[in-house]
């Protein structure tokens, strides 16, 4: 058990490593990475049951999973600092012959990556799956799978969010990334997502909401979503957060959700983040 | 023949963004819809100028096409705008039904497409559209080479009554076709001519076969480089008649070798003309992160790739 200020140096080193990752290769997604980071780092450290020791099958493991993809700085960032590879392969990503491609993959085989994402709406219905063959082998364990909002715009996650009532998917814990921004602005000006919490209630879900940039807050929601499987629904976080959290000038728009910061502003973001377990 | 000289680095997406704006200058039936992505498309000047006929359709592209394929009744003239891959294979029974087989005035303006993409990786980097598309009954497959064959290719689309998918990619890219050239849906430009062999090229493998053929010709063979920009319908004449010329052909395309221009081809030839080819493709595999350069080096698409292909083909 980790305390909370432990965490949230985890988490300021994990903000880093977005960072200077995509500063490296002037490209990637900053604006969520830096949003899902408490997510993340509370995920890995406090909440799931894992072998860093990676197996496909994950049998009688916690399973983890990004519907999406862009935001796979934050993952590869918190899979390096939890054991599954080499901090210092993150100094590879988005780069020519690199296990971290640019999305999540398996064709190269990085550890943690269990289905590749990047086209948006896929990942809930893998999710269902991977929970539902725990289920049909007795594997007690809860697949987590997290999700953008705008993401939510695809119709393939509803149908998923249908399918997963239909068939009491418990063991089932989907987060949505809730930071009302997407591409091209605000969700609200794009295709507003009108209540959520109401739409998945509709569609059979059990619906909480959790600050995802307030670390405690993530824990103890992550746990309150873990005692609520096996009541026959599926659990759904609406966890808010603020793209490009940890960094004052990325927040407070949508204009960081694919932009690599230049020289100037990693200094100043990082001159904003503690060094906390040392740089790749 | 049509004269070619670089100017400058210019992407193909911008054309289609400066081509779309001068379409729906011309035509107010013209409309734009977008999927989240208005910025990467270039579609921004479309739509601060005709703000009415420009729908965000948001992330949801199956939605887009369909909504696209019924604002044809009535008489609009629709161009949906996101990655080609979510274009494409996310959204292909939609554009099966709703456009193709029912015969709908949708043009589908597809971006990001191939590994020219870059750092986004294999997900994004899509090397089976031409396939996909070709494969559907009366679509016309358009993938041009710069930016000004671009511009000119979506205002040319909106004046053609039927379904079209138009290619085009990320990158800056060597612009070397003129301003305000006339283009012809369906037919061939030949950028050079020569008599031993027989370049067919499209996209972003045009610019690297006119490097290919100048470094060919100086070491003594003399190459005829063919600009297919409309694969579908493919120029049969031009082909055929350089072809009886040359009587060998090397096809280069940003795209998986089965089923894209160089099938399209081969098909081509062993009906009419058998002659030998070889295929300058994606060999039946995945891109990857990195920069274009690297890519098109590594998967065999570049300048060299082509050099090797000739010096094959002339061989056998
Ligand atoms: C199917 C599909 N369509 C479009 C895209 C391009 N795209 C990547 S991220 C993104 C916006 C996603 O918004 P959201 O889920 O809210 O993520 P955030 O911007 O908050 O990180 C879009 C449109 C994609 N990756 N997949
Ligand atoms: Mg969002």
């Amino acid at each position: 058990m980790a305390t909370i200020q432990e965490l949230e140096n985890t988490a300021s080193q994990v903000r880093r490593d977005i960072l200077r990752m995509v500063h490296a290769v002037n490209s990637g997604h900053p604006g969520g990475s830096l949003g899902c980071a408490d997510y993340f780092t509370a995920l890995y450290s406090e909440i799931m049951d894992y072998s860093t020791d990676f197996k496909m099958d994950g049998t009688n493991e916690d399973l983890c999973f990004l519907s999406n993809g862009h935001i796979s700085p934050v993952w590869y960032s918190v899979l390096a600092r939890s054991g599954f590879f080499p901090i210092s392969e993150l100094s590879t990503f988005r780069k020519i012959d690199s296990r971290l491609q640019g999305h999540p993959t398996t064709h190269e085989g990085l550890p943690g990556i269990r289905i590749a994402s990047g086209s948006l709406g896929q990942g809930m219905s893998a999710a269902i799956g991977a929970a539902m063959t725990k289920k049909m082998n007795g594997d007690t364990k809860t697949v987590y799978c997290l999700h953008g909002d705008g993401e939510l715009q695809e119709g393939q996650i509803w149908e998923a969010a249908m399918f997963a009532a239909h068939n009491k998917v418990d063991n089932l814990i989907c987060t949505i990334d809730y930071n009302q921004r997407q591409i091209d602005g605000d969700t609200d000006d794009v295709l507003s997502l009108g209540n959520l919490r109401a739409k998945f209630e509709a569609f059979g879900w059990d619906v909480m909401e959790m600050d995802g940039n307030n670390m405690e807050a993530t824990v103890n929601g992550l746990k309150e979503a873990k005692s609520k499987t096996g009541n026959g629904k599926p659990i759904c976080i609406l966890m808010t957060t603020e793209m490009g959290a940890g960094v004052d000038f990325m927040m407070g728009s949508h204009k960081w959700h694919g932009v690599a910061p230049n020289d100037e502003q990693l200094k100043d973001a990082l001159s904003q983040l503690t060094e906390t377990a040392g740089d790749y | 023949m049509a004269k070619y000289e670089y100017t400058e680095m210019k992407d193909t997406r911008s054309g289609f963004g400066d081509g779309l704006l001068e379409a729906g200058k011309r035509n107010k039936d013209v409309v734009a819809l977008c999927a989240d992505l208005t910025g990467s498309l270039k579609m921004n000047a479309f739509k601060d100028a005709f703000p009415d006929r420009f729908i965000q359709a948001g992330i949801a592209e199956a939605n887009m096409m369909g909504v696209a394929a019924g604002l044809t009744i009535g008489g609009k003239i629709p161009f949906t705008g996101t990655f080609a891959n979510f274009s494409t294979g996310r959204v292909y029974d939609q554009i099966r039904q709703s456009i193709a087989y029912s015969g709908k005035n949708v043009k589908i303006a597809a971006s990001h497409a191939g590994l020219t993409l870059g750092e986004d990786g294999a997900t994004h980097q899509i090397l089976e559209d031409i396939g996909l598309m070709k494969m559907l009954p009366g679509m016309v497959v358009i993938n041009p080479c710069d930016y000004e064959q671009t511009k000119a290719a979506t205002i040319a689309i909106a004046e053609f009554d039927g379904p079209v998918y138009l290619r085009f990619g990320r990158p800056k890219w060597p612009v070397f076709t003129p301003p305000n050239q006339k283009f012809e849906i369906g037919k061939a430009v030949t950028f050079q001519e020569g008599n031993d062999v027989t370049i067919i090229a499209t996209g972003h493998c045009v610019w690297e076969s006119l490097k290919a053929a100048e470094e060919l010709e100086a070491g003594g063979l003399s190459v005829e480089v063919i600009n297919i920009h409309t694969i579908k319908p493919l120029d049969n004449d031009a082909i055929l008649k350089s072809v009886a010329k040359t009587g060998r052909v090397v096809t280069a395309e940003e795209h998986q070798m089965n089923g894209g221009l160089g099938d399209s081809v081969a098909q081509l030839l062993a009906r009419n003309n058998p002659k030998p080819i070889e295929f300058v493709a994606v060999d039946d595999s995945f891109g990857e992160s990195g920069k274009p350069e690297e890519l098109f080096e590594k998967y065999g698409l570049g300048k060299s790739s082509i050099v090797a292909a000739v010096k094959r083909v002339v061989k056998r």
